[in-house]
């Protein structure tokens, strides 16, 4: 009998510690199948971040692993990718990591084209503290610090970290996708895909922005959370991809100029 | 015949750290140890290595914890109100058993302040400057010829130890030139098996800040603390002048220790039986160089550019068995040689009026 789907063999027989219908997930085996299909485990050093995925480290049984602070995987892996130009190098970082602490580090790092993939997890709350708000967080979105709604006026609006970078002249490849419904999960494999080609070929900063839900920080079921995600979270945060730099670069092209 | 030449103590740290194997060097600027942040810029990359300037002191320690994760040499230098910035990246180096350097050619008083020389960071670096249950080893050169060899030793513990070690020194040490022989000091020669570096052919390596289990944070924690109590019992590191017969010790580390030397000398001249004590090691504090003093020394003056960080080291070390005082003054304050030597007069005659012990 041919296989026609199974485990990778970049995440270990462990359950995922997450919530039901959480995107991480979803993500982390796109980024392990990935892998998988370029063959480059071997030379691949995954730079977690803090948050939900702070232990993520444990599902990527193949992978050597670095660990700094909240907010400053782009950092470290700067400090890894100069210091092992042949290494692939991918850092993994929530909304509230990247887009609140660690605003300046991903800016910089992207900005000086820093050879590697970031793997923004964008689910719109401080998941792992309890479902606070984050600079992603939607205008009116109830969390428990924004508990009537964020206020733009107090609170500002939600960043657009994609668009942000993509005013930068370095990064070659930026995109957003999402993971709800089977459409948009192929567009989200090979964007991933993509984005690890780039580093297997050292060619630059690459980006891909993956809607996810949050059913526990969102105080919904999964299902609710995937239709949010399509009927709201999309419409301020467009799907699409923002920079290709790359001549071959035509995976997401293909489809169309947007990944969604 | 060994390598002499002139050269300015931040550069000499540079060449030493060059010398040393590192080749690596992540800063950003701030005086007064823009100097070094400049030679390494000049420097490493037509020798072979990599020089980053960063969009900040916090991105900087994290390219250096990135960089050490490598297994490679790393250093940094800055000065004192971005080694507060620094502080959680040298936390978070010391609980990933990281080896790094970094350099704090210290600014004077809290907040802003200004250049003026200062050793007002004693305080931070030894008891700090992060987070948990941690120790920087820090020391602090009194010469250029020690702004080099402190700099190859550092690097030397740093890796042995898995720790992150501070230099620290002032505007005065960083900017005065002073005739250095270059030493056959050993490159790294510390095997890096814990490194990431691609789990090709080998069981993978993690550079972990955050263990899985209660169980692995307590293991953690309880292997830093047994690396500490070795480090505390094998690199104390100090020099004595003019100990012999002395009853009397000023306690002066850097340039202080420099300035007071001569104050030493003077009284001494004078008839006072006075000697220096001189850390070079700040930590480990040099406990074991006043075990053998403890009941034969009458007193013991510190001299500090700053407001007596030291003074409470000192009288644990000595366990209080005598008067501690203290001459220092934060803000830019340079003691003055007669400066020292009144203090030494006045602390002497007050202290030798009764017997000892």
């Amino acid at each position: 009998m041919e296989r026609v789907f199974g485990r990778p063999n970049g995440l270990i027989n462990l359950p995922f510690p997450y919530c039901p219908g959480c995107g991480h997930g979803t993500v982390h085996r796109m980024i392990a199948e990935a892998i998988d299909e370029l063959g480059i485990a071997e030379r691949t050093i995954m730079v977690t971040s803090i948050g939900c995925s702070v232990r993520m480290w444990r599902q990527f049984g193949e992978l050597d692993v670095c660990q700094p602070a909240h907010g400053r995987a782009p950092a470290a892996a700067t400090g890894i990718k100069r210091a092992l130009p042949e290494a692939v190098v991918f850092a993994y970082q929530g909304d509230g990591d990247m887009t609140a602490i660690g605003t300046a580090e991903v800016v910089h790092a992207a900005a000086r084209g820093e050879k590697m993939a970031i793997f923004f997890v964008n689910n719109a709350v401080f998941g792992a503290t309890g479902g606070q708000m984050a600079p992603t967080t939607l205008e009116g979105q109830t969390t428990t610090t924004s508990p009537w709604g964020r206020d733009p006026r107090q609170a500002g609006y939600p960043i657009r970290m994609s668009e942000m970078l993509a005013t930068l002249e370095a990064p070659v490849y930026l995109a957003r996708v999402s993971i709800a419904g089977a459409g948009n999960l192929n567009r989200a494999k090979k964007a991933t895909l993509h984005a690890l080609e780039i580093q297997k070929e050292g060619r630059g900063f690459a980006m891909v922005e993956y809607l996810v839900p949050c059913p526990s920080g969102w105080h919904m079921t999964p299902i609710e959370s995937h239709r949010w995600i399509e009927s709201t979270m999309t419409k301020y945060y467009p799907l699409g991809v923002f920079r290709d730099r790359l001549d071959d670069g035509e995976l997401l092209h293909s489809s169309g100029r947007g990944a969604g | 015949m060994a390598e002499r030449v002139l050269m300015k103590g931040n550069e000499a740290l540079g060449e030493a750290a060059i010398r040393a194997g590192c080749l690596f060097y992540y800063g950003y600027p701030i005086t007064p140890q823009t100097e070094l942040l400049e030679y390494m810029a000049r420097e490493l990359p037509r020798r072979g290595g990599t020089f980053l300037q960063t969009e900040s002191e916090v991105a900087t320690i994290y390219v250096v914890y990135g960089t050490a994760a490598a297994g490679k040499r790393v250093m940094t230098s800055s000065s004192s109100p971005v080694i507060s910035l620094m502080a959680e990246g040298i936390s978070f180096l010391a609980a990933a058993q990281l080896p790094a350097v970094i350099v704090d050619i210290t600014r004077a008083s809290p907040g802003l302040g200004r250049i003026p020389p200062a050793q007002s960071d004693y305080r931070q670096l030894t008891h700090g400057a992060g987070h948990g249950d941690y120790h920087l080893v820090v020391l602090a050169p009194a010469s250029v010829q020690e702004m080099a060899d402190l700099t190859f030793l550092a690097f030397d513990l740093a890796d042995r130890y898995r720790n992150p070690v501070a230099i620290m020194a002032d505007g005065i040490l960083g900017q005065m030139m002073e005739p250095l022989e270059w030493k056959a000091w050993p490159t790294d020669g510390h095997p890096k098996e814990w490194a990431v570096t691609g789990a090709g052919g080998r069981p993978r390596n993690l550079v972990l800040n955050a263990p899985y289990t209660d169980q692995e944070l307590m293991d953690l924690n309880r292997t830093l603390k047994e690396k500490y109590r070795l480090i505390a019992e094998a690199e104390q590191r100090w020099e004595y002048v003019d100990m012999e017969g002395a009853e009397m010790a000023v306690v002066a580390y850097g340039t202080s220790a420099r300035i007071a030397m001569e104050a030493v000398e003077e009284a001494r001249r004078d008839g006072i039986p006075v000697g220096l004590v001189r850390p070079i090691s700040l930590w480990p504090f040099p406990t074991r160089a006043f075990r053998p003093l403890m009941g034969k020394l009458r007193c013991y003056l510190t001299v500090e550019m700053n407001d007596g960080q030291m003074v409470e080291d000192l009288e644990l070390a000595l366990r209080c068995t005598a008067p501690v005082h203290s001459h220092g003054q934060g803000g830019g304050w340079v003691p003055t040689t007669a400066g020292i030597r009144e203090e030494i007069e006045r602390v002497w005659r007050g202290s030798s009026a009764g017997p000892m012990g």
